[in-house]
């Protein structure tokens, strides 16, 4: 059952690749603005424009390139970058590592102070403290991420000069990283100023990118937990002696985080579209700075492909989410 | 049975020290270390070579190139011309050929000797249009070269009068001819080398560039033996690079940002005119036919007002598209602020604050400071003459396209940059129509300007550039509205020699 499942999304997921790869590749070229007007120098005459054209593949028809490009990328070649001069699987793969870092560290750190807010709200239930910590959520979640990481600059990046402002790890450290996996690799190989360096990159644009999320996490599985904190089975933990904390950690968790999950994978999705704007600020080397580069370049062939990479993401962690809410959920296992 | 992790309070606490522990050894080391200097920079590196591709024709990727690489003619802060790894130059008589001394005792950063081969085989490659040099169609005005010792002879093909200005341009950088054959194009962009001062120790694409000082280099040695060039392309996060000491220098921020910053302790500022200026073009469709509108246009803008009010006074009012500085700049051309003239001009055609003449002003937003709000404060101006204009906002890639394609609105917000200063590339190009670049086509003024491309007296071809420049502010066909400044932010215990035409060398930063 499981399997026929995920056969018949992953079947699914190539029929939205290709349907975002037709949109895209129109998109991209009849939106205003080309490369070849972009790259035109004073002095260039009608017959330099035809030059470039020809060069960069532009001379042919739109549905010409379109079967040309998918040839490509059925091989496995998305083409050449036009500003970059390298291949764009390269390259894309090259900086998915960053924002793939950069996002599970948001979604940690949105999990675990969710969580943690959830978890004591729910434990001061009709307190002021549950009122004050609505009125916390309330206000974190209506400030977007680049206005939080504006916050954190100014914090720890200038007034109390902490943590760093811009780039993935300090220019001076000197390691030949074989994965792009910055702080995986300076764990797995012990090199703690990696490691350290790539935290201290990492964190603003992480906890900006993860608080709006949870702000979200926090009221919704308190909402979720107080609910469940009035069932039978939880009164009947109370009786045989539990905490209050126990209880909730215990006993009415693992009940009230189910929707919680299908929140976080929905919300997970848009966390990695926010890197655009985040990575920007904070000079993040990550997929989303180099979007924006590529979008202001119009380097059709990198645009193509970094939004192409997005999309198998988002579709993936999709099939993801689901697969891991059939797995949790007792009713849809068995169903 | 299952095994249950306890989160203790003392374990909580030793778990937060170790991770703030560990931020602690990543945590940013400040700037000031005296042989190293940290640029914060506005635009990353897209491309090692710097004669092919986009990168190749973005003036704010110079300053980078030129730290690694050299060109055939210096140019200096001033904008003259000076021996770069040509020694001299010049045209024969009759201009049907071109000679060229070639430096000795150059070498390259992997111990090569820099030959005249190399410059024969750097311009020979920049003329061949597979190689996707944009400025093909200037180089490919020479060829036949011949190679005599260090002196190089070549034919003039077409007669080009700024060649050798095009050789202090985008483009003009020699590259190695026997180290590229040997690595290819992909083994240069892993590991481009030049005859510049410095050579390029580490580069991480869209963070950063480390450079090392080049012991072998043939000019002044820099002050700094190590360079790291931090791509910060966020104006916001260059203010904080520079205020919270991790940067050494920065530039390009916002004017506001420029005077705060300057005022602080530590830190220190210059504020320079460059080859910039903002300027509106004027289309030749609807109601810019008419002299009196497109006139009026021009005298109803208050540019200094502009400039105080947005720019807070950084900046230089122009009235034609030829900047102090520029060889064809002539002072005595003069488009006054005169809103009763404008009122005249537009009565004259029949119009006036009731019965305003209409058209559509496109801008772009951001794309250069306060580019929106000096439009809105010109609509406001013109409306109290007897114009009403509409603002469309565009992005920058839209005006390109609707630049080289001819259907730009009657009036559209632009700038132009001119770093050699000939007005070959600022009035030439931007007003010749045949020009994919120019917008206004009248055969008058393409009539005036043609010959001017191949004129072979320079003196004459100077003059006759300005009598062109004082042709199309009566005419009124442009409105060149003011030359940029560019803010550089500075750490006091350096210095920076600021360039005219906007670069930011590294090798000009000196320690105070």
């Amino acid at each position: 059952m499981l399997a026929k499942t995920i056969l018949i999304r992953l079947l699914s997921t190539a029929v939205t690749l290709f349907g975002v790869a037709v949109v895209v590749f129109t998109l991209i070229r009849v939106a205003p603005g080309n490369p070849i007007s972009m790259m035109l120098p004073p002095g260039a005459t009608q017959e330099d424009i035809a030059n470039l054209n020809a060069l960069y593949g532009f001379d042919k028809s739109l549905p010409e390139q379109f079967v040309i490009w998918l040839g490509g990328v059925l091989h496995g070649d998305f083409g050449t970058s036009i500003t970059l001069r390298r291949p764009v699987s390269e390259l894309v793969l090259g900086r998915l590592p960053a924002t793939l870092e950069l996002s599970v560290m948001a979604l940690t750190i949105a999990v675990a102070l969710g969580g943690f807010v959830a978890v004591i709200g729910a434990r001061k239930r009709g307190t002021a403290t549950e009122v004050g910590l609505d009125l916390t959520s309330g206000a974190v979640l209506s400030i977007p991420d680049f206005l939080w990481g504006l916050v954190f600059v100014l914090l720890f990046g200038v007034l109390w000069p902490i943590l760093s402002i811009s780039g993935r790890i300090d220019p001076r450290i000197d390691f030949d990283f074989t994965t792009n996996f910055y702080l995986i690799e300076g764990v797995l190989r012990g090199r703690f100023d990696v490691v350290g360096s790539t935290l201290s990159h990492m964190l603003m644009p992480a906890m900006s990118l993860a608080l709006p999320l949870a702000a979200m996490i926090a009221q919704l599985l308190k909402q979720n937990l107080k609910e469940v904190l009035v069932q039978d089975y939880t009164t009947l933990a109370r009786v045989r002696g539990f905490s209050e904390t126990s209880v909730i950690l215990r006993e009415a968790l693992r009940n009230a985080a189910l929707p919680t999950i299908a929140l976080i994978g929905v919300q997970f999705t848009f966390l990695i579209g926010g890197t655009v704007i985040v990575e920007r600020l904070f000079a993040y080397e990550g997929l989303g700075n180099m979007a924006i580069d590529a979008v202001i370049n119009r380097d059709l062939p990198l645009v193509q492909g970094i939004v192409l990479l997005f999309a198998a993401l988002f579709t993936v962690i999709n099939l993801l989410v689901d697969l891991s809410y059939t797995f949790l959920n007792p009713r849809l296992r068995n169903g | 049975m299952t095994a249950k992790t306890q989160l203790t309070r003392r374990g909580f606490i030793g778990t937060s020290a170790a991770l703030t522990a560990l931020i602690a050894t990543g945590a940013p080391v400040l700037a000031q270390s005296t042989d190293s200097l940290t640029i914060a920079y506005n635009i990353p590196v897209q491309s090692w070579d710097p004669t092919t591709g986009p990168a190749a024709v973005n003036p704010a990727l110079q300053s980078v190139y030129l730290a690694v690489f050299d060109r055939y003619v210096n140019q200096a802060p001033d904008l003259s011309f000076g021996p770069g790894l040509l020694l001299d130059w010049g045209f024969n008589d009759d201009k049907t050929k071109i000679t060229m001394t070639v430096r000795e005792g150059v070498k390259w950063h992997n111990g090569d000797d820099f030959t005249p081969e190399d410059v024969v085989w750097s311009l020979t490659r920049a003329a061949n249009p597979e190689t996707g040099n944009p400025m093909q169609f200037v180089w490919s005005k020479i060829g036949n070269f011949t190679v005599d010792g260090n002196v190089i002879t070549a034919d003039v093909i077409d007669f080009e009068p700024a060649l050798f200005k095009w050789m202090a341009f985008l483009t003009a950088f020699i590259l190695p001819k026997n180290y590229y054959e040997q690595v290819g194009s992909e083994g240069f962009e892993k590991a481009p080398i030049g005859t510049g001062p410095y050579m390029v120790d580490a580069f991480e694409q869209g963070a950063y560039v480390r450079l090392k000082a080049f012991d072998g280099y043939w000019g002044d040695a820099p002050d700094f033996k190590s360079v790291t060039i931090k791509f910060v392309t966020d104006a916001a996060s260059r203010v904080a690079e520079i205020e919270s000491g991790n940067a050494d220098i920065t530039s390009n921020i916002p004017y506001e940002e420029y005077d705060r910053l300057i005022a602080k302790d530590g830190l220190s500022g210059k504020a320079v005119p460059v080859t910039d200026i903002g300027m509106i073009f004027l289309n030749d469709i609807d109601v810019m036919m008419d002299k009196n509108v497109r006139l009026a246009a021009h005298h109803a803008i208050d540019k200094q007002l502009i400039i105080d009010r947005l720019l807070r006074g950084y900046g230089v009012p122009l009235s034609t598209l030829e900047a102090p500085g520029y060889a064809a700049y002539d002072d005595s051309i003069v488009v006054d602020y005169d809103p009763e003239l404008s009122k005249e001009l537009l009565a004259a055609s029949g119009y006036s604050t009731d019965n305003p003449v209409t058209f559509t002003i496109q801008t772009t937003r951001g794309f250069k400071p306060k580019d929106y709000e000096m439009i809105q404060a010109i609509v406001g101006m013109w409306r109290k003459v007897g114009i009403e204009a509409e603002i469309e906002v565009y992005e920058i890639a839209k005006h390109y396209e609707l630049r080289a394609t001819d259907t730009l609105a009657p009036a559209a917000f632009y700038n132009w940059g001119n770093s050699i200063g000939d007005p070959s590339t600022s009035t030439g190009f931007s007003m010749f129509g045949p020009s994919p670049h120019a917008v206004w086509d009248t055969p008058d003024l393409i009539e005036k300007i043609g010959p001017l491309f191949v004129e072979p007296d320079e003196e004459k071809r100077i003059a006759d550039y300005k009598a062109v420049s004082r042709y199309i502010a009566e005419e009124g066909y442009v409105i060149p509205l003011l030359q940029y400044v560019m803010p550089v932010v500075f750490n006091s215990a350096i210095d920076v020699e600021t360039y005219s035409s906007g670069d930011l060398l590294p090798q000009a930063a000196t320690k105070a």
